[in-house]
């Protein structure tokens, strides 16, 4: 076992930094299961919000990438 | 990285990352700025299949349309509904660029799915030009359109007066924030989705090192790479869909900055 503590502490960072993604899981699962909720009271007009659905799950998913963009850069630039 | 986990022993046969690697398609040099790289190769493919479908399709031009015109009617009508819809009726005159992008991401993404394919989609090289291109014809055309007023954009006419100040900045980041994130998140779920193929790819062959543990592990991942084959179909389609829709909603807002 060699390697230092810089890249020690890397991966361990790029480990943590997935739990971001947890938190974009629970919003991007927010998104859907609101909006399925919703089509089944009115199911008539479910079908013109899905554009909505899809920017809703876009930006909540956004900040879930941002933190595996922080896992890689630890992994692959630090 | 590469070089330590192919030396490990029992580590992985092949790094799930080899997969992204720019290489020159002829010889072996550096890359540089005009080197065909097998990138290249990959966009003009998909620029090849683009015009080849829609040459092909329009070329018969019957009224009861046949089965390759049927696919470009339908993706000429889904992206011109989706401009009017979200980016509003004066805004088709953006329809050309953004059925351009529309194509040209879903067939690099399709056409990154083909085994031993690259994805150029995956490279944030590639996504931020798309991204730094949208970014920058929003705000022109904002501008142009409106001139100052466009920053009304960033005033919150309806928010409470002392909120104002606090809300534009938070609106300032959040605008130039948008081609980062625009451009990270079809690099990322392209990326994300062929490593992941890729790292159960990498497990499939265990049955050759031992028979024991080869007999639980092996099919599992060849089911783990045939079921997450599936969901990156639909994700390659989705991320296409999402940047286009993204890209209508920009533009919305250049048109109509007010709030």
């Amino acid at each position: 076992m060699e390697g230092d503590i810089v890249q020690m502490g890397a991966y361990i960072g790029a480990g943590l930094a997935c739990m971001g993604m947890g938190g974009s899981a629970i919003g991007v699962g927010n998104v859907a299961g609101n909006f399925l909720s919703g089509a089944l009271r009115n199911p008539s007009a479910a079908a013109g919000q899905t554009a909505t659905l899809f920017i809703g799950i876009a930006f909540a998913e956004a900040l879930g990438i941002f933190s595996f963009l922080v896992a890689l850069l630890l992994m692959f630039a630090v | 990285m590469a070089t330590e986990a192919n030396s490990d022993e029992g580590g992985l046969v092949f790094h799930p990352m080899d997969q992204f690697i720019v290489q020159p398609l002829f010889g072996d040099g550096p890359v540089g700025m005009f080197t065909i790289t097998n990138s290249t190769l990959w966009m003009a493919l998909s620029v090849i299949a683009i015009i080849a479908l829609m040459v092909l399709g329009t070329s018969g031009r019957s009224t009861i349309p046949g089965r390759i015109q049927s696919i470009c009617e339908l993706a000429y009508g889904f992206i011109y509904k989706m401009v009017e819809d979200v980016a509003g009726k004066d805004a088709v005159g953006f329809f050309p660029y953004v059925m351009t992008l529309f194509m040209f991401i879903v067939f690099a993404n399709f056409l990154g799915l083909l085994p031993a394919a690259f994805t150029p989609t995956s490279h944030i090289a590639v996504t931020a030009v798309l991204a730094l291109l949208v970014f920058v014809t929003v705000t022109v055309v904002g501008f142009v359109k409106h001139g100052l007023g466009f920053l009304g954009l960033f005033w919150v006419s309806s928010a409470p007066l002392p909120l104002r100040p606090v809300l534009a900045l938070i609106e300032v980041i959040s605008y130039f924030v948008r081609p980062v994130s625009h451009s990270i998140r079809l690099m990322g779920n392209m990326m994300a989705g062929h490593a992941v193929i890729k790292v159960f790819a990498a497990f499939a062959p265990m049955i050759l090192l031992s028979t024991g543990l080869g007999l639980v592990v092996t099919p599992l991942s060849v089911i783990a790479i045939a079921a997450i084959y599936g969901l990156e179909i639909l994700v390659a389609f989705i991320q296409a869909y999402v940047f286009t829709i993204l890209t209508c909603v920009y533009l919305k807002d250049a048109l109509h900055p007010a709030h």
